[in-house]
């Protein structure tokens, strides 16, 4: 554990009850976050990462929900912390910016009251202290006129303001960790890069670690440090942005950059990984959740339990599935040759 | 705010207008007028009952009767009721100052139950205390209010003896004692009414509530680290109270329907006694006059809920 390290998740399992039954959404994450590093989560719909980013913040419903593993903040565990402990960590240590920003803030309270809120819980600020500071904050995520937006209601503001509202919530007391869950994905494209610029500049003064959720892979080239791609509740590939993006290794991870392989054959391949991600109850449980969706490999080829692998200097993937698939530029190919037989 | 509320009020003249048309159709289709009473008189000739006709103005096209009708009404004048021989108004007045008394008091009781009510069940959504909860609110969907009023009235009334069982106070007080008497004969129609009248408001609240906790602010409240209590003091019930204004101008009517029975099984000299009264003699001023003020009661309860709404919604209130 290096002294840069900030976050360190290890083997989190998050289940939903449905019924009388838990499932998992969230199978078995071990992930970790360094300070002034951007850590890109991708993967598609359903895949586990917004139910990954709650376990983190503690805010999945204690009754429906249940979440194994340790995650670790500072040295701290906050997955095993009482609420009223938690409260003193989240807000102060670790803060969230939401996906939708039309309805991440209380359409009764002004922009005042909702970032005061946090300091007064955090902070031995007075209010004049705390107004203060609000201010500062509403300048500092770029807001003009921000003293007339202090006493202002949510929906006389736009959706980019909104965010930066919600962005100046959660850095209100200087947290160490910032999770932003697809932060820009309702914001028009200028607004979207206005906002991006924000977290890399906050994340470089104070030197904080930052969990980007995205669908967006451009977002991901132009803001991550390191990449894990979630699939099904599971990272099945973890590797530093230059490495995943020149040389992807996992069929999924392959068939979301949409690369071109290099001959008609390979690229049918490659591109019937269609379908989603199954739902909880109906995700297999045994063997590679993978295997339904690459049907043309043979039954005996898959591994019975894939686990997550180093296959080069800080580059994971899970199990052994990118040796079957065609890549010009590695052995492979006799591989795939070998496994048609 | 401003804007909005004269908009709302303007909306509310064409209500009225509606209102008093179907109103005074509901009149022209009661069978005989004045002049009813008259034709049985051997002592007025056809030609003067005409005469008299005449001078009344029933004798003018519709549109002029409606207008003569509306004018009169607006000042007051509903005519003469048949049976008293006395104007409406008269008759009316201080029934309609005990339907006040009996309305307010029927209100507070309303929201003092629905407000934890609504609240508990739907904070703690899914418990025994929601489902003891949720069970009363469809029992009171279920009961007829008349049969559930006769009970009350018969246990704590005649039973128990804890409530009078009839009259709107005791004669012959003044003063403060007017006042806890006043109350006192009000207690127990009130609470008839309120306890099956809530049950409305209670669901709403509730599902309101259950509503609310989804709601990603609510996400974004706990991710400051507010302790639970505040998450829902500050931000879960107070912005499931707001839609509750909306109900208000609906619970407002179904109290009048509600008041209508109650009355009559609690003997207090109301409206809505009064109404049913009239009815069974026939006395078609009073009944067209009660209609109308129960109408215009409905109008305004709706327009009060639209201004609360106004006042504590700064989406109405900053536009
Ligand atoms: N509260 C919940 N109760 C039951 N199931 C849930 C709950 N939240 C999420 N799920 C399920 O868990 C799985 C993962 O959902 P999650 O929201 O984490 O996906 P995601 O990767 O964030 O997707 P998206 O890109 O659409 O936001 C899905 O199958 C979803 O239906
Ligand atoms: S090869 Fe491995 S990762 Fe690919 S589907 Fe089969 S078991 Fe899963
Ligand atoms: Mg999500």
């Amino acid at each position: 554990m290096s002294d840069r390290s900030l976050l360190e998740i290890d083997n989190v399992q998050t289940s939903f009850r449905v019924g009388d039954s838990y499932y998992a959404a969230v199978d078995g994450v071990s992930l970790n976050v360094e300070r002034n590093e951007v850590l890109a989560i991708v993967g598609e719909s359903g895949s586990g990462k917004s139910a990954l980013a709650f376990s983190i913040m503690g805010l999945h419903n204690s009754h429906k929900t249940k979440i194994e593993g340790s995650i670790r903040l500072n040295g701290k565990d906050v997955n095993h912390l009482s609420t009223s402990e938690l409260n003193k960590v989240r807000g102060k240590d670790m803060g969230m910016i939401f996906q939708e920003p039309l309805t991440a803030l209380n359409p009764l309270k002004t922009i005042k009251d909702q970032i005061t809120e946090a300091l007064d819980l955090h902070t031995n600020f007075s209010a004049k202290q705390q107004n203060e500071r609000a201010l500062h904050l509403l300048n500092e995520v770029g807001i003009p006129r921000a003293d007339k937006v202090m006493n202002q209601y949510p929906h006389e503001l736009s959706g980019g303001m909104r965010q930066r509202v919600v962005i100046a919530i959660a850095i209100s007391c200087d947290p160490s960790l910032l999770i932003a869950d697809e932060p820009t994905t309702a914001l028009d494209a200028t607004i979207q890069s206005q906002i991006l610029d924000l977290l890399n500049e906050l994340k470089e003064e104070k030197d904080s670690g930052i969990i980007l959720i995205t669908h967006d892979l451009g977002v991901v080239a132009e803001m991550a440090d390191r990449v894990a791609v979630m699939y099904a509740g599971q990272v099945v590939e973890l590797a530093d942005v230059m490495s995943l993006f020149k040389q992807p290794k996992h069929p999924y991870t392959r068939s979301l950059l949409s690369s071109v392989p290099s001959t008609q054959d390979e690229k049918d391949m490659l591109h019937v990984i269609q379908g989603v991600v199954p739902s909880l109850p109906k995700m297999p449980r045994t063997g590679c959740r993978f295997k339904a969706r690459i049907p043309w490999m043979a039954d005996d080829t898959h591994e019975e339990n894939p686990e997550l692998r180093e296959v080069a200097d800080g580059h994971y993937v899970r199990c052994t599935c990118y040796k079957h698939f065609y890549f010009p530029e590695e052995e492979a190919e006799k591989d795939v040759a070998a496994h048609r037989e | 705010m401003w804007k909005f509320i004269v908009r709302r009020i303007i909306i509310m003249f064409p209500q009225l207008v509606l209102l008093s048309m179907i109103v005074f159709i509901l009149a022209q289709l009661m069978p005989g007028d004045v002049t009813s009473s008259l034709a049985m008189d051997p002592n007025v000739s056809p030609e003067q009952q005409e005469q008299i006709r005449e001078d009344l103005g029933l004798n003018e096209p519709w549109h002029t009767q409606y207008l003569n009708w509306v004018g009169s009404v607006v000042q007051g004048d509903f005519g003469h009721s048949f049976t008293h021989s006395v104007p409406v108004s008269d008759l009316i007045w201080h029934r309609m100052v005990n339907s006040i008394w009996l309305g307010v008091a029927a209100l507070i009781f309303v929201y003092m139950l629905a407000l934890p009510l609504g609240l508990i069940s739907g904070r703690w959504n899914d418990t025994i205390a929601d489902r003891l909860i949720t069970g009363y609110t469809y029992i009171g969907f279920a009961a007829p209010l008349f049969i559930f009023a006769l009970v009350m009235l018969f246990i704590f009334g005649f039973q128990l003896g804890w409530f009078p069982t009839g009259g709107s106070v005791d004669p012959g007080l003044t003063g403060w004692d007017f006042f806890t008497s006043k109350v006192y004969h009000l207690l127990l129609p009130a609470l008839s009414l309120a306890l099956i009248g809530t049950v409305t408001t209670v669901q709403y609240l509730r599902s309101e509530v259950i509503e609310t906790k989804q709601k990603e602010f609510i996400s974004t409240a706990r991710a400051k680290g507010v302790p639970e209590p505040k998450v829902y003091t500050n931000h879960i019930f107070r912005n499931s109270l707001l839609p509750i204004a909306a109900v208000f101008g609906y619970e407002v009517t179904t109290l009048i329907g509600g008041s209508i029975f109650v009355e009559q099984i609690f003997s207090y000299p109301g409206m809505g006694q009064l109404f049913l009264e009239s009815i069974q003699v026939r006395d078609f001023p009073v009944v067209t006059a009660i209609v109308m003020l129960f109408g215009v009661a409905a109008i305004l309860g709706a327009l009060l809920s639209d201004i609360i709404m106004s006042i504590v919604d700064p989406r109405i209130r900053i536009k």
